[in-house]
C-alpha cells in the first residue's frame, strides 16, 4: 500500500507540532522517520495512524483519502514504545484480539484464530510461548509478541515507535537485523520512528530526517550522509566539522589559506567536513596548519582534536604506524566537503 | 578481578555494628541490625499496645465462644430470627455492595477521565460517607426517605415505602459503602496507559469493545478487593441503619443490633456466639482481599 | 474536548462531506455517551450524597436560627458535646503515639513478621463497631473477665468514660499509623543514617529528621483519626449506657433526640457533626491539594 501525507500541518493547543509536511511512501518501502526528540516524528507516525488528526492536510491509502478514516478502518498495525501488551491476556489472546474483535461476518472462528496465532508465534520466532502472560516475557519478546499482534490484522502498513527503544544494546542488534528479514519476507510497507541514525541507517531503505516539525531531507543512507540537503541533516548524521570560509574567484579559502575549488559566487560560506575527509599533509606543503590537542587511538583510526588558531576541528586519521602526540604541529586539508550559506 | 570486588562486598558488614554470635546473633534472626535506634522501644509499646487494645479483647470475645459450645453456639446461629437477620444483613450488604461496584467505577471513569467544571468538589465529597458520622447519616436517610420525606414521597403514590423496611436498609448499606470501589477503582484507571487502549483501536476493535476486554478486566483485581471492603463494612454498619431500618424483628433487623438486643437482655452467650460468627466472616473477607491482590500481583505484575 | 476543537477546525475551512464525519481521539467515549455517563454519576451522588447533606441542614433550620440555638445550648447536648471533645481529646493521642511507634518499628527496621503485623494494625476496620464495643463489654462489664476485680476496687469501665475512650480508641486504632508506614516507608533511612552518623540521639532524629518530614501526613491521620472519633456511634453505643448528661456523647444525643419531638433539635446535634465532616473533607482535600506530593498516595480510608 503507498502512502502519501500531503501538505500536513498539526497543532497541540496552538503549539505547531508539524509544519506543511508532504511524503510520498513507496509501497513494500522500509522507511525511517528519524530526528531528535521533538522533532515531530511521532506526531506523523500517528497521524498515518489515524491516532491523531491533521490539523490541515490530507493523508491518502493507495488512492484513498483516509484523513476521515478512524484508526479503527485504517488496519494499520501499529507497536507501540512500551509495547502496549494486554496485561490480563495470555500471548495468544494478545495477538489473537485484532481478529476476534472483527464483525461477526468476518471473524475467524476459533479454531482458525488459534491456527493463525501459532503460525504468527512461529513467524516471530517465539514457538511455544502461547500460553505465557506478558509479564512472564523478557523485554526482546514482548516486542516480538506485540509484531506478531500487529501483523495479525494483517495491515495495510506497519508502524513501529521506537521499536527498539527500550531494549539492551546486544538485543536491539540482533532484532534490528531480524526485523530487516521479516520485512524482506512479508513484504509490509514499514514506517519506524527512531531517534537512533545508526539504526536508521542501517535498517530502511529510505530514510526521513526531521527537525522541528520539517521535514529535512529524504534519502537513502548514502543520500543523507554523503549528499545531505541542509546544515541540520549533515551535523545530525556523522560527525561534523564547520569551517567558517570564504569564496574568492571559485577557490575556497580559510584564513587565507585555499583549500580547494569551489564553483559558487563570492562571498562568506560555511564548509562542513566529516572527520575522516581530512588528508594529513606533509610538512611544507601548505595546508591547514594547526597543534594536535587530544589524540585517541580507536581500533583502526586515531582521532585527533586540531587546534587551527582558535578553530578546534576533529579530524579521524587512518593509523599508518606513525605515533602523533598532543602538541605536535599537523597540517591538513579537506578532501571532501559541502558549502552552505551563513544562516 | 570482578569476583574479588565481590567478594570484599560481601564480606563487608552492613551498618558499624556487625552481628556476632550468641544473644545478638539471636536477635538477628528476628530484627535485622539496623543503624537506626530505638526499634526495641517502638516494637515493644505498638505491639503491646496492640495486644491490650484489639488482640486480648477479641481474643476474650472468641474465648467466650468457646465456652458457648458447639450446640449452643448452633442453636443460636440456628435461631429464626438470628437466621432473618442474617439474610437481611447479607442480602442487603450484597446489594449494596453489587450496586455500588457498578456506580464506583463508573464514578471513578468519569472523575479520573472527564474534565467537568466541579470535578475537584465531587472527588472531595466521595469521602463524604466516611466523614459523616453514621448517626446523621441515619437519621437524614430517614427523614429523605420516610413516606413524606424529600425523596420518599416520590415512591409512596407507588406503594413503594423505603424507610422503615428492608429497602431502607439497602438505602443505608449504599451510603456507607459508596467511597470504597470509587477509592480502590480510581488509582488504578489512573494508571491505565492510554497506550493500551490505542492498541486495541488499532487492532480494529470498536470503543466498547476496548472497554469490556481490555479496560474493564485490567480493573477485575481492584474491584473485587473494592467489593470486599465495601461488602465487609455493610455487614458490620449500625449506626446508620437502625435509623432507617424500623427494626422489626424478622423483618428489617440486622445481625448488629441483634447482637445489641442480646447484650442488652444480658444474653452473652448469645451475643458472643452471633458476634464471633460475624468476627469469622470478617476475617474471611480480609484474607479473602490479601489473597486478590497477592494472585493478581503475581499473575499480571499489578495489585490493587 | 480535542473532537470539538477539530470539527470547528474543518467547518471553518468548509471541507466537504468526509469533514462531517470526522473521526474523534481513539481514547475516550463519544460526547453523548459521555455527557449520559455524567449525568448518571452526578444524579446518583445527588441521590445519595447531596441531597441527605442539604437535608441535614435544613431539617437543622426548621424552627428558625433561634430554635436551632436553643436546641444546641439545651444542658444535655451540652454535655453531650463536651463529652465527644473530651473521648476526642483522650483517644487520640493515644492512637497517634501508637501510630507513630508503629512506624517507626516498621518503616525503619526490618523484621521477622513484618506484613503480619500491619496486617493486625487494620484489622479494627474489618471488625464491626458493635463488636468493638461489645468485647469490651465482655472484658469490663459487670459479668466479664475481670468485672469481678474491677468492682471489688470501685473502677467502672463500662457505661463510664473509660469504656468510651477504649471503645473509641479500637475503632479509630489503624487511622494513624496506616497513614504514616507507607509514607516513612517511601522516605527510607538515609535520613535517619545520617543523622545518627553525625552523633544525634534517637529522640534527636525522630524530632529533628524524620517528624518535619512526615508532620503533613501525620496531620493528615489525625485529622480522619479524629473525624471518625468523635463520630463514633455503634462502639460506643454498647458500652456507654446512654445516661443523658453523663455518658452520651453527640451521636448518641442524636439517636436519643430523633426518638422525640421536635426533630428539629435531633437534626441540629447532627447539623454541628456534619459540619466537622464538612470541615474535615476541607482541610484533607486542602492537604492532598497543598501536599500531596509529602503525603502517601491515599488509600481507601474508612
Amino acid at each position: 500500500m503507498e502512502i502519501s501525507v500531503r501538505n500536513v500541518r498539526k497543532d497541540f493547543d496552538r503549539f505547531p507540532a508539524l509544519h506543511d509536511v508532504s511524503l510520498d511512501i513507496r509501497s513494500g518501502e522500509l522507511i525511517a522517520l528519524l530526528g531528535p526528540s521533538g522533532s515531530g516524528k511521532t506526531t506523523l507516525l500517528r497521524l498515518i495512524a489515524g491516532l491523531e488528526f491533521p490539523s490541515e492536510g490530507q493523508i491518502f491509502f493507495g488512492a484513498e483519502d483516509a484523513s476521515a478514516r478512524s484508526v479503527r478502518e485504517r488496519n494499520v498495525g501499529f507497536v507501540f514504545q512500551h509495547y502496549a501488551l494486554f496485561r490480563h491476556m495470555t500471548v495468544a489472546d494478545n495477538i489473537g484480539f485484532g481478529l476476534t474483535v472483527r464483525p461477526k461476518a468476518t471473524r475467524p472462528s476459533p479454531k482458525e484464530v488459534r491456527r493463525r496465532v501459532l503460525e504468527l508465534l512461529d513467524l516471530v520466532q517465539l514457538p511455544g510461548l502461547e500460553n505465557r502472560f506478558p509479564r512472564q516475557l523478557s523485554g526482546g519478546q514482548r516486542q516480538r509478541v506485540a509484531l506478531a499482534r500487529a501483523l495479525a490484522i494483517e495491515p495495510a502498513v506497519l508502524l513501529l515507535d521506537e521499536p527498539f527503544g527500550a531494549l539492551d544494546a546486544k538485543v536491539r542488534k540482533d532484532l534490528r537485523r531480524w526485523l530487516r528479514d521479516l520485512h524482506d519476507q512479508t513484504g509490509h510497507t514499514t514506517v519506524f520512528v527512531t531517534h537512533d541514525q545508526e539504526e536508521a541507517l542501517e535498517l530502511a531503505d529510505r530514510v526521513v530526517v526531521m527537525s522541528q516539525g520539517r521535514i529535512e531531507q529524504v534519502g537513502t543512507a548514502d543520500d543523507v550522509y554523503d549528499r545531505p540537503a541542509s546544515p541540520f541533516v549533515f551535523s545530525f548524521i556523522g560527525q561534523s566539522n564547520v569551517l567558517p570560509v570564504e569564496i574568492r574567484g571559485g577557490s575556497a579559502l580559510f584564513g587565507g589559506t585555499v583549500l580547494g575549488a569551489a564553483a559558487e559566487p563570492d562571498g562568506p560560506r560555511r564548509m562542513y567536513v566529516r572527520p575522516h575527509d581530512f588528508d594529513m599533509l606533509p610538512e611544507g606543503e601548505g595546508g591547514l596548519a594547526g597543534r594536535i590537542v587530544v589524540a585517541r587511538r580507536t581500533g583502526g583510526s586515531r582521532f585527533c582534536t586540531v587546534d587551527l588558531d582558535g578553530v578546534p576541528i576533529e579530524i579521524e586519521l587512518p593509523h599508518d604506524g606513525s605515533a602523533v602526540r598532543p602538541g605536535d604541529r599537523i597540517a591538513v586539508r579537506p578532501r571532501r566537503w559541502t558549502l552552505f550559506d551563513n544562516a | 578481578m570482578s569476583s574479588a570486588a565481590n567478594g570484599g562486598r560481601a564480606r563487608r558488614s552492613r551498618g558499624p555494628h556487625p552481628p556476632s554470635a550468641g544473644a545478638s546473633g539471636q536477635r538477628a534472626w528476628f530484627h535485622k541490625p539496623s543503624v537506626v535506634p530505638g526499634f526495641g522501644l517502638t516494637f515493644g509499646f505498638a505491639v503491646t499496645y496492640l495486644a491490650l487494645v484489639v488482640l486480648v479483647p477479641l481474643g476474650v470475645l472468641l474465648l467466650r465462644a468457646t465456652g458457648v459450645g458447639w450446640s449452643g453456639f448452633v442453636q443460636t446461629a440456628l435461631d429464626p430470627r438470628t437466621l432473618a437477620a442474617l439474610r437481611l444483613t447479607f442480602g442487603a450488604s450484597f446489594a449494596a455492595a453489587t450496586i455500588n461496584a457498578v456506580f464506583g467505577v463508573l464514578l471513578a471513569w468519569i472523575l479520573v477521565r472527564y474534565r467537568f467544571p466541579g470535578r475537584r468538589l465531587l472527588d472531595a465529597a466521595i469521602d463524604l460517607p466516611f466523614a459523616l458520622p453514621t448517626a446523621v447519616a441515619g437519621l437524614t436517610l430517614a427523614a429523605l426517605y420516610s413516606r413524606n420525606g424529600w425523596i420518599g414521597q416520590l415512591f409512596a403514590p407507588l406503594g413503594i415505602r423505603i424507610a422503615y423496611t428492608p429497602l431502607g436498609v439497602g438505602v443505608a448499606l449504599l451510603f456507607v459503602s459508596l467511597p470504597f470501589m470509587v477509592r480502590t477503582v480510581q488509582p488504578v484507571i489512573e494508571e491505565i496507559d492510554r497506550e493500551v487502549e490505542e492498541a486495541a483501536a488499532t487492532l480494529g476493535a470498536t470503543r466498547l469493545q476496548t472497554v469490556v476486554r481490555v479496560v474493564l478486566p485490567s480493573l477485575v483485581p481492584a474491584m473485587l478487593t473494592g467489593y470486599a471492603l465495601a461488602f465487609a463494612r455493610a455487614i458490620g454498619e449500625y449506626g446508620s441503619v437502625i435509623f432507617v431500618a424500623g427494626n422489626q424483628p424478622y423483618v428489617s433487623e440486622i445481625v448488629p443490633l441483634l447482637i445489641v438486643f442480646r447484650l442488652e437482655e444480658f444474653n452473652y452467650p448469645a451475643a458472643t456466639a452471633i458476634a464471633t460468627l460475624m468476627l469469622l466472616i470478617s476475617f474471611a473477607m480480609l484474607l479473602f482481599v490479601n489473597l486478590v491482590q497477592a494472585w493478581s500481583r503475581r499473575r499480571f505484575g499489578y495489585g490493587s | 474536548m480535542a473532537a470539538e476543537t477539530d470539527t470547528t477546525a474543518v467547518a471553518d475551512r468548509g471541507a466537504a462531506a468526509p469533514a462531517a464525519r470526522r473521526p474523534r481521539p481513539v481514547t475516550t467515549e463519544t460526547p453523548l455517551t459521555r455527557a449520559l455517563l455524567l449525568a448518571v454519576g452526578l444524579a446518583y451522588l445527588a441521590l445519595f450524597l447531596f441531597l441527605p447533606l442539604a437535608a441535614v441542614f435544613t431539617e437543622a433550620l426548621r424552627d428558625g436560627l433561634d430554635g436551632y440555638l436553643a436546641s444546641i445550648l439545651e444542658p444535655d447536648t451540652l454535655a453531650a458535646i463536651r463529652m465527644t471533645l473530651l473521648v476526642a481529646a483522650l483517644a487520640v493521642p493515644c492512637n497517634v503515639v501508637f501510630g507513630i511507634a508503629a512506624a517507626w518499628a516498621v518503616a525503619k527496621h526490618e523484621f521477622r513478621g513484618r506484613s503480619l503485623f500491619v496486617t493486625l494494625i487494620d484489622l479494627p476496620f474489618s471488625v464491626s463497631p458493635v463488636i468493638a464495643g461489645l468485647v469490651y463489654v465482655l472484658l469490663f462489664g459487670s459479668s466479664g473477665v475481670l468485672g469481678a476485680w474491677l468492682q471489688s476496687h470501685g473502677i467502672t469501665v463500662i457505661f463510664a468514660l473509660p469504656g468510651i475512650v477504649l471503645a473509641t480508641i479500637f475503632v479509630t486504632f489503624p487511622f494513624v499509623a496506616r497513614e504514616l508506614i507507607p509514607l516513612m516507608q517511601e522516605q527510607g533511612t538515609g535520613d535517619e543514617e545520617a543523622a545518627v552518623s553525625l552523633g544525634a540521639s534517637g529522640w534527636q532524629t525522630f524530632r529533628r529528621v524524620t517528624l518535619p518530614n512526615v508532620k503533613w501526613g501525620l496531620l493528615y491521620g489525625v485529622l480522619l483519626c479524629n473525624a471518625r472519633a468523635m463520630g463514633e456511634f455503634g462502639a460506643v453505643a454498647v458500652v456507654s449506657g446512654r445516661i443523658r448528661g453523663e455518658t452520651n456523647t453527640m451521636p448518641l444525643q442524636v439517636e436519643i433526640l430523633s426518638n422525640e419531638f421536635p426533630l428539629s433539635a435531633a437534626f441540629a446535634v447532627a447539623s454541628l457533626l456534619a459540619l466537622l465532616a464538612l470541615l474535615t473533607l476541607a482541610l484533607k482535600t486542602f492537604l492532598e491539594w497543598r501536599y500531596g506530593d509529602e503525603m502517601s498516595s491515599s488509600q481507601p480510608g474508612h
